[in-house]
């Protein structure tokens, strides 16, 4: 079993899956509570990215539980965890997921807009956000016109933008310079602590999960939390 | 660290006193270990006798008599050397982690459990220079980011090591 699981906000036992015949997962487990950070990390190929994908059910698991505050992922139909990961979750991914035709605010801006809040509501709370990203003067660029860095901070501030309880983010330094992901890193648990939000983080680079309170190890699709290794 | 070369260094700048030398050291480089007020009058009374720094002055006061110390031209010209003088890298081929994993894979003990546990212990590390670092300033983010990567780069070999216990076992105990 994971650490305490007790008062988790998501937590993972026996996870299995596999791509034909290979075991991506293999019995994994995890949990994380509110307001904090943990780091899943492991070799390439290890199944990191496959337990995020299933945390954030994604990607439904072979067998296996995942409890969401309370309830039973694995058995929620697909349009139910739709809404639960438009709802609760945030996600920020390595590149590639901000709309190109929008500016920044706009992008920050669009999961409340695909939420109902009207364009000045949306706008406004997505211009809060991007302050406090330290990308406020980006506002009208469109993603094109930004660097890696601040595209990633803006994609950080539309992660958080609805308020999420958890956030999933899946190597979000791994296309920046290591300045520049650092910055990254302390803005994103900054304002993710500040909101008592939790953080699933993937990432290989050390410097990165050091930003983390927690780290789960990944190998061979076995997970092991490392607080247990002392 | 070389004491000397450090204070003859922050000499360079004006003349000063034991009091104020030791100030400027722990408030650039001290850190963690700040320098006792015996080294600092150790060591100048060291460099006063190879002649790298002069007393420029004493004051007489209420406690005891405050010297202020000036860097000679013998002094700059040592501090120029030292600081184009490259340092040693590391060997790193003596590393109690290395001869802990080889010994326990010899006595057939769990070398991955010794692994895992100086895993966590690194990152460990790391968070705290991390947080140090976000929270400190200009000098706290260059020392720290110094030895966070040294801390990464251990945690590089660490990863690997551990993938190929199995073979290195076999190979230690052929």
């Amino acid at each position: 079993m994971t650490t305490s699981p007790t008062g988790s906000l998501l937590a993972a036992h026996d996870l299995r899956k596999a791509y034909g015949p290979t075991r991506a997962l293999d019995g994994a487990e995890f949990s994380v509570h509110p307001g904090e950070v943990v780091a899943i990390m492991g070799p390439s190929g290890s199944g990191k990215s496959t337990l995020l994908h299933c945390l954030a059910g994604i990607v439904p698991p072979d067998s296996g539980s995942i409890t969401y505050n309370g309830r039973e992922l694995t058995a929620m139909s697909d349009a139910q965890r739709s809404a639960l990961r438009r709802s609760e979750f945030g996600f920020v991914f390595q590149f590639g997921q901000l709309v190109p035709e929008l500016t920044c605010v706009e992008n920050v801006a669009l999961p409340l807009r695909l939420n109902g809040s009207s364009r000045k509501d949306a706008e406004r709370t997505a211009r809060g956000w991007m302050a406090r990203l330290e990308v406020d003067d980006l506002t009208a660029k469109r993603p094109g016109e930004v660097s890696g860095g601040q595209g990633q901070r803006v994609a950080v501030a539309r992660a958080l933008v609805t308020g999420p309880r958890l956030l999933f983010a899946d190597e979000p330094t791994g296309a920046l310079d290591s300045s520049n992901g650092e910055r990254v890193m302390e803005l994103l648990t900054e304002a993710a602590r500040s909101t008592n939000a939790a953080v699933v983080l993937v990432t290989h680079e050390t410097r990165v999960a050091a930003y983390s309170d927690r780290e789960v190890v990944v190998r061979d699709g076995r997970s092991r939390d490392m607080e247990r290794a002392v | 660290m070389s004491i000397g070369h450090t204070l003859l260094g922050l000499l360079e700048s004006g003349p000063r006193h034991g009091y104020d030398l030791k100030r400027a050291f722990d408030e650039k480089f001290g850190h963690d270990r700040p320098l006792h007020y015996g080294q600092v009058y150790s060591t100048m009374s060291r460099l006063l006798k190879n002649g790298l720094v002069e007393v420029g002055g004493v004051e007489a006061g209420g406690g005891p008599e405050r010297k202020r110390y000036a860097i000679t031209d013998a002094g700059i010209t040592d501090v120029q050397r030292w600081l184009e003088t490259p340092q040693k890298p590391g060997e790193y081929l003596q590393s109690p982690l290395y001869t802990k994993v080889v010994l326990a894979l010899l006595t057939r003990r769990d070398a991955a459990k010794i692994l895992d546990v100086q895993r966590s212990e690194q990152l460990r590390g790391m968070r705290t220079l991390t947080d140090r670092k976000s929270k400190g300033d200009w000098a706290d983010q260059l020392i720290c980011d110094h030895a966070l990567s040294h801390l990464a780069a251990d945690l590089r070999w660490l990863e690997p090591t551990a993938a190929r216990l199995d073979k290195l076992r076999k190979a230690v105990t052929r």
